[in-house]
């Protein structure tokens, strides 16, 4: 199959190109040997069916960091390259294309954000472009697909490119390409232009950036709890339940089977939550209990992402995050992290240095919670009001700044500065919006559910075969005296291992004080990543600095959890 | 004519590129985002406590850390409006 490469800068709209040519079959994959993740799909090309590669974007081909190492060396695989270009950016964007017209592949352009290029009085002479490039340029506007079908028609047309031209040379021919391509009539500042620049200048920008994590926070929750109120808790009250009360009666309420797979019956009854069979609190807490947060989660992040706005908020956290040892895109993914650490921890890729990416790594391992975790948190300690969320995440944030700090100082070198673009303001396109949304719930699922049962029946045999017990009266010195916390939370512990969310779960039936919840909470979060973020950390860091990070998570969580032990009531 | 660092600059004045005090690397960090020697560029902001400096080259913003900020060399116009 013939492999067709989508190749620009970063935010020129290549996503969205790509979305508006593929179908609904699109895969995330890792480029062997890395953790740079890239998608790509497929479409019809005449009776052909071709592979289309979103490769990640790059500004140059004389890599400057990992990203653009791998798109450098997709471009050996490719059988055609479309350039997408910014039309509002049209000398940043040549340099690129200039240096794919050495390439021995055949090129087709799309001059995309055409249409915002013309009202903002940028005049590009199309033909002439294409003359003096000797490939074929279509103006495109992916978001209201303007321009696709031609692009599409005009692949085959695409050729190896005629421009010759020495590579010291390369800026002052690009500047002679812009000098009689473009005409600038009167140039626009947009409000949304200046909207942009109020979010990054100091002033302006922090207080906007306060309300909109905290108008974030707040629709997270908001759709969380309505969607698992209204529609997960009772699809399974309603439905899921009486049908595992039938199951349950006819394998007799009882026995080995029985407790796997319907858990035990509390009072008679299911108890989602507290059950623990795979069929029950199996299914119940990556469905019901995460999963809605972990969608509305990634709902607002796509969008912030697509929108523009994380550089904005990197920019404005960076004086800070250098006092962690780390930059302000850093930023980027501790918020993926957010969602699901295993990703975020791949997202670390953005820092230049192994510093930086242990440090963030590390910290996000130990001080940010993912969103299972989270929702699992504010499900349960939220029952008995704001405090205790509050203290959860207080602390964590706490443990986030000082350790950063702590781990700048004392580890060797320094970290690199920021240096990033800082695209326009864009509105989301929905159709892009969606497909990357899909494509992180499914592989939230895919990786989710797996885990949820088998700590589910780990559970299950741990408890029957004692062994819970046996640990229990072994680690209930530490656990009671240290952390005061019921000998029988070691059994989270162990859980956590394999799955946060699951370990948060086992807390219920314990019938902790509030105090014990915070406690039992933060040390979850910070004592061990869950085995899959422990995995990507392994490969990301090697084996000795992974022990040293350990190192690290366990020392914290003791000193942490005797803290919180004295200082709470 | 008066040369400057990039974070003595003024918010919102334009300025030319007149040296930049980095090695190959940086020179080519900073051209992948059109920054070079003899272009034009405006400073849209700076932050506090040695915070990045945005700037304006054509029709992209950038943000530069405090460090680098320093080692671009600007040349401005005595009066700008």
């Amino acid at each position: 199959m013939r492999k067709i490469l989508l190749m620009g800068n970063p935010n020129v709209g290549k996503s969205v190109i790509f979305s508006r040519l593929t179908g609904v079959q699109v895969i995330a994959s890792n480029y062997p040997g890395t953790t740079v993740e890239y998608t790509k799909g497929y479409m019809r090309l005449g009776d052909e069916k071709v592979e289309i590669i979103d490769v990640p974007g790059t500004y140059t081909l004389e890599p400057t960091s990992k990203a653009e190492e791998v798109a450098v060396g997709m471009l050996k695989e490719g059988d055609i390259v479309i350039n997408v270009i910014d039309a509002t950016n049209l000398e940043r964007n040549l340099n690129l294309t200039l240096q794919l017209l050495k390439r021995k592949v055949p090129v087709i352009v799309a001059l995309n954000i055409y249409d915002e290029a013309c009202h903002t009085g940028i005049d590009i002479d199309v033909e002439k472009l294409e003359k003096i490039l000797g490939v074929p340029v279509i103006p495109t506007c992916a978001i209201t697909a303007e321009g696709i079908h031609k692009l599409v028609s005009k692949i085959k047309e695409a050729k190896e490119g005629s421009y010759e031209y020495e590579d010291e040379e390369r800026w002052h021919e690009i500047g002679n390409i812009v000098k009689s391509v473009q005409k600038i009539t009167h140039r626009h500042h947009r409000f949304v232009e200046r909207l942009g620049d109020a979010t990054i200048r100091p002033g302006t920008g922090l207080p906007i950036a306060l309300i909109l994590m905290f108008v974030i926070f707040w629709v997270i929750r908001f759709i969380g709890e309505n969607l698992i109120a209204y529609v997960f808790e009772p699809i399974f009250e309603k439905l899921w339940a009486p049908l595992m009360m039938k199951l349950s009666h006819i394998m007799g309420s009882g026995g080995f089977l029985h407790d796997i797979l319907i858990g035990r019956l509390i009072d008679g009854k299911i108890e989602f939550m507290e059950s623990f069979g795979l069929l029950t609190t199996g299914l119940f807490v990556p469905f019901a209990a995460v999963l809605p947060y972990i969608f509305a989660f990634y709902l607002v992040l796509s969008f912030l992402e697509d929108s523009g706005y994380l550089p904005r908020l990197g920019v404005l956290v960076d004086n800070v995050m250098h006092r962690l040892g780390l930059h302000g895109l850093s930023i980027v993914p501790m918020m993926l992290g957010l969602g699901c650490n295993v990703p975020g921890a791949m997202a670390t890729r953005i820092l230049e240095t192994r510093r930086e990416r242990f440090i963030g790594m590390t910290l996000m391992a130990i001080a940010v919670p993912c969103m299972a975790q989270l929702a699992m948190i504010i499900g349960l300690v939220g029952q008995s009001g704001v405090t205790g969320l509050a203290l959860v995440f207080g602390t964590l944030f706490i443990v986030w700044v000082l350790l950063g700090i702590i781990m700048n100082l004392l580890l060797k070198g320094e970290s690199p500065e920021i240096f990033t673009e800082i695209p326009a303001y864009r509105i989301p396109y929905f159709g892009a919006l969606l497909k990357k949304l899909w494509m992180r719930i499914k592989g939230f699922i895919k990786e989710a559910v797996p885990f949820v049962c088998l700590g589910v029946l780990i559970v299950n045999i741990l408890y029957s075969l004692h062994v819970v017990d046996f640990i229990a009266n072994f680690t209930a010195p530490i656990i009671t005296k240290v952390f005061g916390l019921p000998s029988e939370a070691v059994a989270a512990l162990i859980v956590g291992f394999l799955r946060k969310d699951v370990a948060i779960g086992m807390l219920v039936p314990l019938n902790l004080t509030l105090k014990q919840l915070v406690i039992a909470s933060v040390i979850l979060a910070m004592y061990f990543p869950c085995v899959a973020t422990f995995a990507v950390m392994v490969r990301e860091l090697g084996i000795k600095d992974m022990l040293k990070s350990v190192l690290i998570m366990i020392l914290s969580t003791v000193i942490v959890g005797v803290i919180l032990n004295l200082l709470l009531r | 004519m008066k040369e400057m660092d990039l974070t003595q600059v003024e918010s919102n004045t334009k300025g030319i590129v007149a040296k930049i005090l980095g090695g190959r690397r940086m020179m080519k960090k900073l051209e992948t985002l059109g920054i070079r020697i003899g272009c034009e560029l405006e400073k849209v902001s700076s932050h506090i406590m040695r915070g990045p400096v945005v700037v304006r080259v054509g029709n992209t913003r950038a943000a530069i850390g405090y460090g680098m900020a320093k080692k671009i060399i600007i040349e401005q116009e005595k009066n700008v409006e």
